[in-house]
């Protein structure tokens, strides 16, 4: 069971560490970063003292070289557009993202066990029909058009709620809300598919030929079987969470990892475009981790796999 | 007994609606239990025992089934109007059931121990530790060792014999009046299911349970039943004392269905033709599986097979028999090489068939054919008869130009009992015994001399299998078609096979020519396979009367 985690996070490692010359190389495609911190009437001799200043005139295997060597020393360089350390800034960053994926994440997924499970235990019934509506709705509907709208009705037209920015307990409600659309929406689906699938399988039979209760017979013997593809599936949500809810943190003003990893984007602050994914991939690194030790305490089967 | 039943069902009629409209699954079925008294419900696959079973429980699922009309009593009162709380605590308390396959009828995800101490908190009799206790007595009770241990395993952990122990400790835990087993031993080996057999016996000796038993197996039926009652197509055909059933049996299907048992006294000897050079000769043939270690775990093998040898000459039948994990269709893995031997020799005409390259191996497949135990899932749903059966034309080019190609699959269906016509349906529209002969057809499109036939005809019902065994019997004489049959029911093959290979854990500890091998074993585990298949019941209460 440990040897099995063990590989996964061998595996993921690599995945991790070929993210990272990806997205060095890839960076540096962008083109040069001169032309966007100079004045746009400066001349070649300037752009050429700004490139030697900060080492983009060497060769690119030589800036890559230099940057693993920095990375030894956890040195993610100077993040050019603030001209702080770049790690810094992410991790300033990052728990505004991270408190925000949790909430959503964790609402939404304790909602949609609940509902996709409700639905389930009766099929084409009047709440299984609501609840598979709501959650297509939600699954599909464009966030940045919800955000907008709901932006137009609860704060200009209703005045309720703020419209961007942080401070209050109020603010929150608007990003979790357009954030939980789509985890919730995708999550009660799945829940309800997998849910009416353990159903019909023989143990519930034996559950009932027990006398087992029928709630118990849901929520006890069959929902942590049906969990076990939800975790899946909430585990690749929860990954695109952390990575930044872009379009959410961009209208809401939200200062996450997404909104910085733009704005890192757009100014060619390759330092700190580096340094925010990297945050990102161990952070989804250890939720790739979690997942694995939900679904090895969900199922023995996995537990006793390599044992 | 002219006590009251203390189950009885009347006029029970089920129907399910699909898509398509509505089905049938038992029309106006009646029966009783008496306690203490086994009935056997006796019927084919669709004949709507099971659906009688999952009424009494009250397990149907409403929709799509609906109890169009019909009461259930239990000690005379109405259980399908009763009100659900009275009638949920029946189902445990009083009327208990064990089903066919105890390995998806036990929860995957918690531990045996937890599912059994379930049956005591869920009718408020014990809890906590208390319920523990109890239920350690119980898994001592039906023969699992070390119970303490046992409790916090997980079905998984246990073997199929264990599984199918525990979900009858799980039945008879509170007591029950009324035990229904819906083929119980179906899934099991024969030496497991005689041990459970005798188990129910002995619980119903001590408890004085009814035991409703539900089977298509007529040796099980024979073995258990006091009565019986026999079903086909939703209807009972036949009721009646378990012993004028078998040997007076009055309805026509009866007569059919009995007459499907293999005949024990009648052997038909072939002139002997196997005769000549050998098509296969196999030499110290010996698997090992090398199975992945855990992280700090040494390396662990499994010997599948250790130098097995035997010879196949022309029109020969050799049955290669024994239960799993005897390495039986391992031998048959090997040949065809599906899997890589770790030792050893097959020579097919004097050509080793593990040194073959590319072009030779194409040749020799085409020779030597296989039939597997799942028709079904063996054929791509989505190819129709003509594309099945035409494939393997497709593979060997040389075999027979396109323009024949209809007129030859024509003549392979008919050559099978099907006909020309169903050339154009798909695998689904098919039963189970039909998928087989198709197989077949498929096997013989590439005029092999070969066929090696894998559990062919496990998956299928009794009367069923004979009418595929004397398929193949025919093709033999028809076409001079060598055959490895490989199957873990050997009186199955008493009349099929030349020769039989009796196989246990890897090795062969018995061969020898059928007719001597039945007549005269010389291993007790063959003796035990030979009379695995049960006894019935009215031979053994003679047997302990003299």
């Amino acid at each position: 069971m440990f040897g099995y985690v063990f590989k996964r996070s061998l595996q993921s490692l690599v995945a991790v560490a070929g993210l990272l010359v990806l997205v060095f190389f890839l960076s540096r495609l962008t083109g040069d970063p001169a032309y966007l911190y100079l004045p746009l009437d400066s001349t070649e001799a300037q752009r050429q003292a700004f490139n030697e200043l900060h080492g983009f005139d060497d060769p690119l295997y030589i800036q890559f070289g230099r940057y693993l060597a920095d990375l030894l020393h956890f040195d993610f360089g100077t993040a050019l557009s603030r001209n702080r350390p770049a790690m810094e800034v992410a991790l300033e960053a990052f728990p505004e993202t991270l408190k925000l994926a949790a909430i959503a994440m964790t609402l939404s997924l304790v909602l949609a066990i609940v509902v996709g499970a409700l639905a389930a235990t009766k099929p084409g019934g009047i709440f299984d029909r609501l609840a598979t509506t709501i959650s297509l709705a939600g699954a599909s509907a464009p966030d940045f058009w919800v955000a907008i709208v709901a932006i137009l009705f609860f704060s200009v037209s209703l005045g309720l709620l703020p419209t961007s920015g942080t401070g209050t307990p109020l603010h929150w409600i608007m990003p979790i809300g357009v954030l939980m659309l789509r985890p919730f929406g995708l999550l009660t689906q799945v829940v309800r598919g997998s849910m009416m699938g353990v159903l019909t399988s023989p143990y519930i039979k034996t559950a009932q030929a027990k006398g087992v209760r029928r709630t118990k017979i849901v929520f006890v013997h069959a929902l942590r079987n049906a969990l076990l593809p939800v975790i899946t599936v909430a585990g690749d949500l929860a990954a695109s969470l952390i990575n930044g809810a872009v379009v959410v943190e961009t209208i809401f003003g939200w200062p996450g990892i997404g909104k910085l990893m733009i704005d890192a984007i757009v100014r060619r602050d390759f330092a700190l475009v580096q340094a925010t994914v990297l945050i990102t991939a161990i952070a989804i690194f250890f939720l790739n981790i979690v997942i694995d030790l939900v679904y090895a305490a969900l199922d023995p089967r996995i537990r006793h796999q390599t044992a | 007994m002219s006590t009251a039943p203390i189950l009885a069902v009347e006029n029970l009629t089920v129907d399910f609606l699909s898509g398509d409209g509505r089905f049938r699954a038992t029309d106006g079925v009646s029966f009783h239990v008496h306690e203490g008294e086994t009935l056997v419900i006796l019927g084919e696959s669709g004949s709507g025992k099971s659906v009688s079973a999952s009424a009494i429980m009250g397990l149907i699922d409403t929709p799509p089934g609906e109890i169009v009309s019909g009461r259930i009593r239990y000690r005379g009162e109405d259980i399908v109007d009763m009100p659900a709380e009275r009638r949920r605590d029946l189902n445990g308390r009083r009327i208990a059931i064990i089903f066919q396959d105890p390995l998806a009828h036990l929860n995957p995800v918690y531990t045996v121990g937890w599912q059994l101490a379930e049956v005591f908190s869920v009718h408020g009799i014990a809890g906590g530790e208390e319920a523990r206790r109890r239920s350690i007595d119980i898994l001592r009770r039906v023969g699992i060792p070390d119970p303490e241990t046992r409790m916090d395993w997980y079905p998984h952990q246990f073997s199929g014999g264990q599984r199918q122990r525990i979900m009858i400790g799980m039945a008879i835990a509170l007591g029950p009046e009324i035990l229904i087993a819906d083929e119980p031993t179906t899934a099991l080996d024969v030496s497991v299911q005689a041990q459970i057999l005798e188990l129910l016996k002995k619980l119903q000796r001590e408890e004085g349970l009814a035991i409703v038993m539900i089977t298509h197996d007529l040796e099980v039926a024979a073995n258990m039943a006091d009565r019986i009652v026999v079903m086909n197509s939703g209807k009972i055909v036949e009721e009646g004392p378990a012993r004028e059933v078998f040997t007076a049996p009055k309805h026509a299907y009866t007569q059919r269905l009995m007459s499907a048992l293999p005949d024990h006294d009648e052997h038909k000897e072939r002139a002997d033709e196997a005769e000549g050079a050998p098509v296969l000769e196999v030499r110290n043939l010996t698997k090992i599986y090398q199975l992945s270690p855990g992280m700090f775990g040494k390396k662990k093998a499994l010997q599948a097979l250790d130098n097995v040898s035997f010879v196949l000459r022309p029109g020969e039948t050799l049955g290669i028999v024994g239960e799993s994990g005897s390495g039986k269709s391992t031998v048959a893995r090997l040949l065809l090489r599906l899997a890589e031997a770790t030792a050893g020799t097959a020579l097919y005409r004097g050509r080793n068939i593990f040194e073959m390259d590319r072009r030779e191996l194409l040749a020799f497949r085409r020779r030597v054919q296989m039939v597997f135990q799942d028709p079904y899932s063996s054929m791509n749903p989505r190819m129709n008869v003509f594309s099945i059966i035409s494939e393997p034309w497709c593979i060997h080019g040389d075999i027979l130009e396109k323009p024949r190609w209809e007129e030859r699959v024509a003549e392979l269906l008919e050559l099978v009992g099907l006909r020309p016509e169903h050339a154009r349906r798909f695998p689904h529209q098919f039963s189970g015994g039909q998928r087989q002969r198709i197989a077949i057809a498929r096997a013989l499109a590439c005029d092999p001399e070969v066929l090696v036939c894998d559990e062919a005809v496990s998956a299928l019902d009794v009367s069923i299998q004979m009418q595929i065994i004397s398929l193949l019997a025919d093709l033999r004489d028809r076409l001079g078609l060598a055959y490895i049959f490989i199957t873990h029911d050997l009186p199955i093959v008493r009349n099929f096979a030349d020769r039989i290979l009796v196989m246990k854990s890897g090795r062969v500890v018995e061969e020898g020519m059928t007719e001597a091998l039945f007549r005269n074993p010389r291993e007790d585990y063959t003796r035990m396979l030979i009379q695995a298949a049960p006894k019935p019941k009215w031979d053994q209460a003679q047997a302990m009367a003299s």
